[in-house]
């Protein structure tokens, strides 16, 4: 499935929208980093924790999950929280 | 401002350099045989920011600066610094507002970079209580006959080791985990503003297992075993009045240089004064007593002469009441001892004497190693200053930059 990269992650991927497999988010992020090393631990953290400023949504859905399961059709986005001034 | 300061400031334009940063007593011999080998240029000063990194390239005069940067537009770069056993390998600790930490290299002095396959991270637990790396603070080359061997401390803190010259990162010392310094080392409650900072990681010439370093708050600690286990080293260390010195969570230790000259000899500024100590003494002695009393000796930098254990340098802040952390009354100086802490001299020539409320952080002033020495500087308010008489003058060579978090001295080879 594609998921959709922020901006400031494009310096890995080269472009929003990327392929990847997995059963669950957390392999999807699995499988991103596989491709473009480095990528998940600018998002996750060492305690496999979301970052404070970077939210996942599945389907428009917001999650803190990464053991959520998804489907080749299901639409993923990664965003970067709003924050500071 | 007096007229020949307004014309040492108008004359701060791009200006000149050279250096060299050295630790140790060998090196320091090295550094000397490497800077007239390197004497047809400059040293490089690597400045970095809140908002990036920049490189300004000198020339063997120390006078015109060509500016290369920024680089990581937009990122916090806590420290940059050149690895002075190959002259080329350069490591820079990064993050941003949105993204987790981590340490970009370069080996073409940033022409290129690439990120480190393994960050600093503390370990993976199951129970819920694991810590995470917010930032990598500081870098340290090993020890000389190391090559490959970094250190790194963070916030919250943390020892880290690369054997592989920043390409991978470990966990250097049980200390990470004994929950008796963790207890020391403070939540982010405690320390500084941005959360509690591991420092002035000091590898001793003669030894590499030799270890210093200093802990925001949590003392300053002496390993003897490569960092397997450490001791403390805050005798004679003031703290805030009413807690108790000899817990050592009272303890912030914000910059401890060791003497390139006589490894034996270590300057520290403290929150609680400027002092010295000469080993294998382990009491410290507050030095900065003799500093005038309307200045007081509160700051966080400090700078070490290379070939002379007795000449330091501080940038004094005011300390008083709230803790502004800005210059004393507006008016910026450097305070140099020729005689290891027993008198002070004002140094302000070139800088403004009124209005300038900037401050410069603990790993924000640095010295090269050529004769003269080169002094150098860099304010919160984004400029960079430099001295190329051992402090007598001072020149702006450069504005308008973001916050500038640390400089440090370069000899690309």
């Amino acid at each position: 499935m594609k998921i959709l990269i922020p901006s400031p992650l494009l310096s890995y991927t080269g472009r929003a929208h990327v392929d990847v497999e997995g059963a669950t988010l957390g392999a999807l992020l699995t499988d991103l980093d596989r491709q473009y090393p480095g990528i998940r631990f600018r998002m996750i953290d060492e305690q496999d924790r979301m970052r404070r400023h970077v939210r996942f949504f599945v389907n428009g859905e917001p999650t803190f999950d990464l053991g959520l399961a998804v489907q080749p059709t299901d639409e993923v986005c990664i965003v970067q929280a709003l924050s500071g001034g | 401002m007096s007229t020949a300061k307004k014309k040492a400031a108008k004359s701060a334009k791009s200006a000149a350099g050279r250096l060299k940063k050295s630790a140790t007593h060998s090196a320091a011999k090295r550094t000397r045989r490497t800077t007239q080998g390197t004497a047809k240029r400059g040293p490089t000063v690597l400045v970095a920011t809140r908002k990036g990194a920049w490189l300004f390239h000198g020339d063997a005069a120390r006078r015109n600066w060509r500016i290369d940067g920024p680089h990581f537009l937009g990122q916090i770069i806590q420290h940059a610094v050149l690895d002075p056993r190959d002259g080329r390998t350069l490591l820079a600790a990064a993050k941003t507002g949105h993204l987790g930490p981590t340490v970009f290299r370069s080996t073409d002095l940033g022409r290129t970079w690439k990120e480190a396959q393994q960050p600093p991270a503390f370990a993976k637990r199951d129970d819920g209580k694991g810590r995470v790396v917010d930032s990598t603070f500081w870098l340290t080359p090993g020890h000389a006959n190391e090559p490959g061997i970094w250190y790194a401390g963070t916030s919250p803190q943390g020892l880290f080791r690369s054997d592989d010259g920043g390409v991978t990162w470990r966990g250097a010392s049980p200390i990470n985990d004994d929950p008796r310094y963790i207890a020391w080392m403070g939540t982010v409650q405690d320390g500084t503003p941005d959360g509690p900072k591991m420092h002035s990681i000091i590898v001793d010439p003669r030894d590499p297992k030799h270890l210093y370093l200093g802990m925001s708050g949590g003392g300053v600690h002496e390993s003897t075993d490569g960092g397997q286990t450490f001791s403390l080293l805050i005798d004679g260390l003031d703290v805030v009045e009413g807690f108790p010195k000899n817990d050592p969570t009272v303890h912030d230790p914000h910059c401890i240089r060791v003497a390139p000259s006589n490894p034996d000899r270590l300057y520290q500024q403290n929150h609680c004064g400027i002092y010295r100590i000469d080993r294998p003494s382990n009491t410290w002695v507050r030095i900065g007593r003799s500093m005038p009393k309307a200045v007081g000796d509160a700051g966080f930098n400090m700078v070490v002469h290379p070939r002379d254990d007795d000449t330091c340098w501080v940038l004094p802040m005011d300390g008083q009441t709230v803790w502004p952390r800005t210059s004393i009354d507006g008016s910026p100086a450097v305070y140099k001892t020729r005689n290891g802490g027993k008198t002070w001299q004002r140094q302000d020539q070139g800088m403004p004497d009124a209005q300038a409320w900037w401050t410069v952080k603990r790993q924000a002033m640095a010295g090269d190693a050529r004769e003269p020495v080169g002094l150098y500087f860099g304010t919160t308010g984004g400029e960079l200053w430099m001295s190329r008489d051992e402090g007598a003058q001072w020149q702006c060579i450069a504005r308008h930059l973001p916050e500038i978090y640390s400089v440090e001295i370069a000899e690309p080879a």
